[in-house]
């Protein structure tokens, strides 16, 4: 009877993710996903046959309250460190799910010979070190992202060292099988978890995110396998398999290598920070581009971070609803890696009632740059810089941009100066055709709205 | 040092590999792999909200340490976990649903 729930509460799962394939199914994959865990739930209550709920449903209560408080308050703006946070939740509950089982593996039935079999432990102990890592890696990842944190240098060999240690350690575990063994494992994994996010800059954190998100679905398996559970085991490969796939997509809208940035390699900036500051620029005011962009005939707007931390998206669509009054034809172009995490920008523009068919990816819209009368670029630098495409030199080479130069005219909406996160001038400020607006993002767009 | 390392030498040979859990895992991966790629750029943000949240399906490891473990020590260890994971299935999927809401067409 459980087992075919646990079925049933696995295709479920699998539906929710195809829903995700289209806008349209998404909601009903959404409630999918809810009766599949609902299912999950009742079916391990069967199961276990015990009545003493009152507690169990208590937790749960307690747990659903805090939980739809969080996601009811949180702003689109810091959902990269809500998820993170999320992340560090599975991270712990696998230690702490692990722990259970280890301290009672005769009433989980995973025990041949009065004993956990070696490769109950091996299956255990990796299950504990990836949800550990996972624990920390997303807490100070959420620091990182609420700026609560800053960072520090630690370097590549430290790291790898004390890998090595965890590695030992798992090692240790699975000869020793003590419960000391166990909290070792865990405090160190823990720690490396820490000491391996530490180190890794901003604009790394979408890759850093969707690779924490893997590693709590790997953790999820781990745990699976110790309890011979299907279950959890299809859904920890499905949400390792998506983790995955997002950093893959992150690494390659970056031109990095997922080594580089788990290692944290950094750009190598710093270099070319200071060759070109004294080129001239075109500051221009509110009203110049409200002129520019009334007399265009196509407009394509490119959002970055600096999008975000303004909260300039409502300024935006009011900008948009403007243009589009006056016959322009608005588009917004998303890049894999503007914002802090897969998607970002998206969810930003849908929060301020931006039609989603307007939003275009990098490989529908990068051809259009080339008809279009001006490009809009707030809060984005290194996804637009051309030295990305010309300048081998360049620490960005490689990576995939938007080719806004490519516009008739290129307004950049910037705090400051200043470079972009990879430290690379942007020569495109220095181009006849771009026009700077500095200050912050939200106020100079609702400025060009009140010009229009 | 010897004995440790002949301990773990007869340890690891007597390794069974689980056939059925490792067939079930790589057949997960590969249907992951398929769908995932199918999932559309914009909602990538939903995606990690969503598989947080099923990823969250460990608590029927916890529940099932909660009603059934004989230590009291499992028992309190499983109960903090199904408060944790609650937190994220509930959060999980309210954000989720939150942000599915917003993406409307014209």
């Amino acid at each position: 009877m459980t087992n075919v729930m646990y079925l049933i509460s696995a295709l479920c799962f699998i539906g929710a993710l195809r829903g995700l394939a289209s806008a349209q199914t998404s909601r009903l994959g959404n409630w999918i996903a809810i009766f599949g865990m609902l299912i999950a739930i009742v079916g391990v209550c069967i199961k276990a046959g015990r009545n003493d709920f009152a507690l169990l449903f208590g937790t749960i209560g307690a747990g659903a309250a805090i939980g739809n408080i969080i996601a009811l308050r949180v702003s689109m703006v810091s959902l990269p460190q809500m998820v993170a946070g999320f992340h560090s939740l599975v991270g712990l509950s696998a230690v702490l799910v692990a722990c259970a089982v280890f301290c009672s593996p005769h009433s989980f039935g995973i025990l041949e010979n009065g004993n956990i079999c070696i490769s109950g432990l091996v299956e255990m102990g990796l299950g504990v070190a990836i949800g550990a890592i996972t624990f920390t890696g997303s807490l100070i990842a959420f620091l990182k992202l609420q700026g609560l944190y800053k960072g520090h240098n630690i370097s590549r060999a430290f790291n790898f060292a004390f890998g090595s240690g965890v590695i030992c350690l798992l090692i240790y575990f699975i000869y020793a099988k003590s419960l000391i063994a166990f909290v070792l494992l865990a405090c160190a994994s823990m720690v490396l978890g820490a000491t391996l996010v530490i180190p890794i800059g901003g604009a790394d954190m979408p890759v850093v995110v969707s690779l924490l998100n893997s590693y709590s679905g790997w953790a999820a398996s781990g745990i699976g396998f110790t309890l011979h559970n299907d279950l959890l085991i299809i859904t920890g490969a499905l949400v390792g398999a998506s983790g995955a796939i997002l950093s893959y997509i992150m690494c390659k809208g970056m031109n990095r290598s997922l080594l580089d940035v788990i290692f944290s390699t950094s750009f190598g900036g710093g270099a070319t920070k200071s060759q070109n500051v004294v080129s001239n620029f075109h500051q221009g005011m509110p009203e110049d581009i409200a002129c520019m962009l009334a007399s265009a005939q196509s407009v394509i707007i490119v959002p970055g971070y600096g999008m975000a931390t303004s909260k300039a998206q409502h300024a935006l669509k009011e900008l948009g609803d403007t243009l589009k009054k006056r016959g322009v034809s608005v588009r917004y172009a998303i890049h894999p890696v503007a914002g802090r995490m897969p998607g970002h920008m998206n969810v930003l523009l849908a929060e301020a009632d931006v039609p989603y068919d307007e939003v275009f990816e990098l490989d529908e819209i990068n051809g259009e740059f080339s008809s279009c009368d001006v490009a809009y670029v707030i809060g984005a630098n290194d996804i637009t810089n051309p030295a990305a495409k010309t300048d081998p030199g360049s620490p960005i080479y490689g990576m995939p941009i938007l080719e806004v130069s490519r516009a008739k005219a290129v307004v950049f909406l910037k705090r400051s100066m200043g470079v972009g996160y990879a430290g690379v001038d942007n020569s495109l400020f220095y181009a006849e055709n771009t026009i700077m607006l500095l200050g912050d993002a939200k106020k100079n767009t609702e400025e060009v709205v009140r010009a229009l | 040092m010897l004995q440790f390392c002949h301990g773990l030498l007869s340890d690891l040979l007597s390794i069974n590999v689980d056939t059925h859990a490792t067939t079930v895992f790589l057949l997960a991966c590969c249907v992951g792999y398929y769908v995932v790629w199918k999932v559309t750029p914009a909602l990538h943000a939903p995606l990690m909200a969503v598989t947080n949240a099923i990823s969250s399906v460990i608590i029927i490891g916890a529940i099932f340490g909660f009603l059934r473990a004989e230590s009291d020590v499992a028992k309190c260890v499983a109960l903090i976990a199904v408060l944790l994971l609650s937190v994220n299935i509930f959060g999980g999927f309210m954000l989720t649903r939150r942000m599915l809401s917003m993406f409307r067409k014209r």
